[in-house]
């Protein structure tokens, strides 16, 4: 399965390999719950976005929202999985504070989704495939608020029945490198379909990390599982902590025991829950509320037809039409957000196959860089796509020099401003006039004489003579003009 | 003026019609029956006042000339209903003083066609029991007696307090609800009329669930037009509820007196149990006559499954009913018992809320789904369940139109009689009727003749998937051989 070559961490016996699995809980974007008609909206005043049936009021029952088995169908279908035309909800029962029905409904022998596979990009143009086993739809839990009382814990139950995706892979991910890819991948697939907001920081996206260590190619160890883990750079860490703490009992000859861990994030450690022992006896079985889940081919091949164009196929495209770098493409498309800001911009340039590459460059080394220099995302960008492609045209007509647009492509930034305009205005255009710059550089060349004799047996030394022009001309030369003009002047 | 409790529904929409009395007269009439029997003990909580004003208000509408099907009737509603503003508790202590936002569907559908809520009814403790003796509120009194004995009979259940109501003519009807033959057994022990409706004829939204793949509501009533009359007002399509069927409701009533001349009834051999007693046996042979009498055709046949319907049932019911009952945990809603932490907050709390045959269910129900139990139990039981459901299409598809069977293995017991030692004795009740709530058909219990202590017995009739309408045809046929039968009164 496996294309790249992955970590292996480095035992007192020799290398281990690391054998991840994911559970990742994705909220489904939608208005209403899954079974009931309460709002989803993040950020409400507790227990203000609450239906009867929400909090288990005697007699109340589940109605299915179609729109969140669209979403499902949908991000099956962007993970290449297998849908299934017939699927079941079971109940899985447990009692706990946030969950009112005593029993979350959920999909147990039959999910909405079955096997499919996702491509993973990584460091320096490697990839990998990761299995995924399966994606099912189930019901969030409520919120407990342990703060508000010295001696009571409150609910909110806002939460409580939000539709949520659970994606399990299959045990493919070798390292904590691929695991993190293998999330921004998903996070970013879901992100194009509009499925899932991806949201880690309001819990929109959550993971449960299964961690077990091998000899290379070995039988499978014991597994422990990581739960809900809420932030990419955090499952790395855990990953790579609770690997090493495995290959450390192992190697002093003890047994991994299978259980439940938690992330402290502080420490940067992972510490017991609970064992195998106390896990719970879910006692799932159909729910009797409601019917099997069964819909036509027709029903997704409609939903198949109006996906957007995805990350894998932007990117080929990107490689294909603009002769952009994998690489490039890949960072263009990571973010839903990213890609389209590149796509506006193209959509406004001149001539799009000209300077269509150039646009790429200019978006992540002056747009991205800037933007991560100061923390901000695209959607946030002080210049506009507008702005930005009216800065390549200009240089792509040879209006400005790439020197002059970095420095124009500031002053937008901080002022604003039609770029056009100000290139008019503070006199930034490119002199092309070859009789205005063939003054500067007799100018230059009269007053090095010393270095004009010297540049016939120094043709490197060329260069000072173009950097002298342009920086009499302000930048502003046409340096290709200037180049030119020195060779013939100076007779090499 | 006779006694306007005496009256049928069908009688009473008369005379309301052709304004002899008024729904108000109507309703006080029933008031003040249901304070004479309260030694009966079959409402749980009166609502004179809301009683008299829905009383009022339908008046008001009929002398508009706005007459709904149910205008002005007074009704009974069991406790397991939730009704908005009114106390709801299934008679669990663990829904303590619960006062519901909400109306269900069907009692809503039957205020919307003009009916009047006298109050709610006492019933098993979350519809579980065969005699309403595991109320919270304590057991309900079955107008019959045996001849010559003072001893308090049970009215069956769970639907006791709709059966014991109906019977002595404290309601003009009642809504019940039948899991394993809540509606049927009470009915037969009170000499009512009681229909279990085709699973999905009745929305089943904000009804208090015991088992959800077999809970369906439906009434108890006076005649067997009434029960026509009162499940048309009851019956629909719900989208709150998706396992409710989107079929039009017929108009039942117009199924009265219709001919059963060609129909073929299905006596099953199965149900001709050992040691039944005599008087069953006569019973049910007098049934098929009088069906026979009217032009049907009688035909033996098998229903094999039958004796594994009971264990089944109670490995289904249980397990549904283990998950279905996880909301009661003190947290959000009714009792709440002190505690140091979460896990005691659970464990007090429904340990002193639920009773013991709550309790009992509960623990079966989890046994059965547990790691390791599940495929033995539970999806065992559930593969009987489609071969019983079998069993009767096999018999629906060689042109039979209804089965009959007695509703009952016995006539009605004393209080604390059955079930003490050993709750197998109480189970066996319903020997005839659960087979009708895994199959999901429709059956009807008609009053049909008396024992030799002069209590009450009824048959049962099953029909075909949503084809009530050939059970009350059926069910009047017997009624009108049977007649009526009420109880005197000792209360």
């Amino acid at each position: 399965m496996s294309t790249a070559t992955h970590k292996l961490l480095k035992g007192a016996t020799g290398d281990w390999e690391m054998v991840i699995g994911m559970e990742i809980h994705a909220q489904v974007t939608s208005n209403a719950k899954l079974f009931s008609g309460a709002s989803t909206a993040f950020g409400g005043e507790p227990n203000t976005h609450v239906s009867l049936v929400d909090v288990a009021m005697p007699g109340m029952l589940p109605v299915l929202n179609e729109e969140c088995v669209r979403q499902a169908v949908r991000t099956g279908l962007g993970l290449n999985a297998k849908i299934n035309l017939r699927s079941v909800f079971d109940r899985k029962n447990y009692f706990y504070p946030d969950l009112p029905q005593g029993y979350q409904i959920s999909q147990y022998q039959s999910p909405v989704v079955g096997e499919g596979e996702v491509l993973v990009e990584l460091d320096g143009g490697r990839s990998v495939t990761i299995g995924i086993e399966r994606l099912h739809l189930e019901q969030d839990p409520g919120k407990m608020l342990h703060d508000q009382s010295p001696s009571l814990s409150f609910i909110d139950f806002n939460r409580c029945g939000v539709a949520l995706m659970e994606i399990v892979s299959k045990p493919d991910i070798r390292d904590a490198e691929q695991a993190k890819a293998y999330v921004t991948k998903l996070r970013s697939i879901m992100r194009y379909l509009g499925t899932c907001d991806g949201d880690m920081e309001k819990g929109s996206l959550r993971a449960d990390v299964n961690v077990s260590v091998r000899k290379p190619g070995g039988p499978l160890g014991t597994r422990c599982e990581i739960k809900n883990m809420n932030s990419i750079t955090f499952i790395g860490q855990a990953i790579e902590f609770e690997a090493r703490r495995q290959i450390e009992i192992l190697e002093d000859g003890g047994k991994i025991e299978q259980e439940t861990r938690r992330f402290d994030p502080n420490k940067g450690e992972t510490h017991s829950m609970r064992s195998k022992e106390e896990a719970h006896d879910y006692r799932y079985f159909p729910d009797p509320d409601l019917l099997p889940l069964e819909f036509s081919q027709s029903f997704v091949e409609e939903l198949k037809a109006g996906l957007p164009e995805l990350p894998d196929q932007k990117k080929a495209r990107f490689v294909a039409d603009f002769g952009l770098s994998a690489y490039d493409a890949s960072v263009l498309v990571a973010e839903r957000e990213s890609a389209v800001f590149y796509e506006t911009v193209l959509d406004r340039l001149g001539n799009r196959a000209r300077d269509g590459k150039m646009a790429a460059n200019w978006v992540i080394n002056e747009l991205f860089g800037r933007l991560n220099k100061e923390g901000r995302d695209v959607t946030g960008s002080p210049v506009s796509s507008e702005q930005l492609a009216t800065i390549i045209d200009l240089i792509g007509e040879g209006t400005i020099s790439g020197k002059i647009a970095k420095d124009l492509f500031e002053i937008v930034w901080q002022e604003g401003g039609d770029p056009r305009a100000l290139v008019e205005s503070r006199g930034m255009k490119q002199v092309t006039d070859l009789s205005a710059i063939e003054k500067v550089v007799d100018v230059i060349i009269a007053a090095n004489p010393d270095k004009a004799a010297q540049v016939k047996d120094k043709p490197q030394s060329l260069g000072w003579f173009v950097g002298q022009v342009m920086k009499s001309s302000g930048g502003k030369a046409n340096p290709q003009a200037v180049n030119e003009l020195l060779k013939s002047k100076l007779g090499i | 003026m006779t006694d306007l409790t005496s009256l049928t529904l069908a009688e009473a929409r008369k005379g309301l019609a052709d304004k002899t009395f008024t729904s108000l007269e109507l309703t006080d009439a029933h008031l003040s029956a249901i304070e004479k029997a309260r030694v009966l003990n079959a409402f749980v909580l009166e609502t004179p006042d809301q009683a008299r004003n829905m009383a009022r208000e339908a008046d008001a509408n009929i002398a508009r000339g706005e007459v709904g099907p149910l205008a002005g009737i007074p009704l009974g509603i069991k406790d397991l209903f939730a009704t908005k503003g009114v106390r709801t508790t299934a008679c669990s202590k663990i829904l303590g003083n619960f006062v519901p936002t909400y109306e269900s569907t069907v009692t809503s559908q039957l205020w919307r066609d003009g009916a009047v809520m006298l109050g709610k009814l006492n019933n098993d403790e979350f519809a579980m029991g065969s005699a309403n003796e595991t109320s919270c509120f304590g057991p309900v009194g079955n107008p019959w007696r045996r001849e010559g004995s003072n001893t308090t009979l049970v009215p069956g259940g769970s639907s006791g307090g709709s059966a014991s109501a109906v019977a002595a003519l404290l309601c003009m009807g009642a809504t019940a609800t039948d899991t394993g033959g809540s509606i049927r057994q009470p009915a037969a022990f009170t000499a009512t009329v009681g229909i279990k409706p085709t699973y999905g004829r009745c929305s089943r939204w904000g009804i208090v669930a015991f088992a959800s793949s077999l809970d369906q509501a439906g009434p108890i009533a006076r005649s067997v037009r009434d029960a026509a009359m009162l499940l048309r007002s009851m019956a629909g399509h719900d989208p709150k509820d998706t396992t409710s069927v989107d079929i039009a409701v017929p108009d039942y009533e117009a199924a009265i007196g219709k001919s059963v001349k060609g129909m073929k009834i299905g006596i099953p051999r199965e149900y001709r149990l050992d040691g039944m007693p005599a008087e069953i046996e006569k019973l049910w042979e007098a049934g098929a006559q009088w069906l026979k009498a009217a032009g049907a055709e009688l035909v033996e046949v098998s229903l094999p499954h039958t004796k594994y319907a009971l264990p089944a049932y109670y490995i289904v019911a249980p397990a549904e009913a283990s998950s279905n009952l996880a909301r009661y945990d003190g947290v959000r809603y009714g009792l709440r018992e002190p505690a140091k932490n979460i896990t005691e907050l659970y464990e007090n709390t429904r340990a002193s809320g639920f009773g013991a045959e709550v309790r009992r269910r509960v623990m079966i129900g989890t046994y059965v789904l547990s790691a390791g139990y599940y495929d033995a139990y539970y999806l065992r039981a559930q593969k009987v369940r489609t071969l019983i459901k079998k069993d009767f299409e096999d018999c629906f598809a060689k042109g039979v139109n209804a089965i009959l069977t007695p509703a009952t293995p016995s006539a009605a017991f004393g209080i604390g009689e059955k079930g003490g030692a050993d709750p197998v004795e109480m189970y066996l009740n319903d020997i005839f009727t659960v087979t009708v709530n895994m199959a999901g058909l429709p059956g009807i219990a008609v009053p049909s003749g008396k024992d030799s202590q002069g209590l009450p017995l009824g048959l049962q009739l099953i029909g075909r998937p949503f084809e009530e309408e050939t059970l009350f045809s059926l069910g009047e046929v017997i009624e009108q051989a049977a007649g009526r039968f009420t109880p005197a009164r000792w209360w």
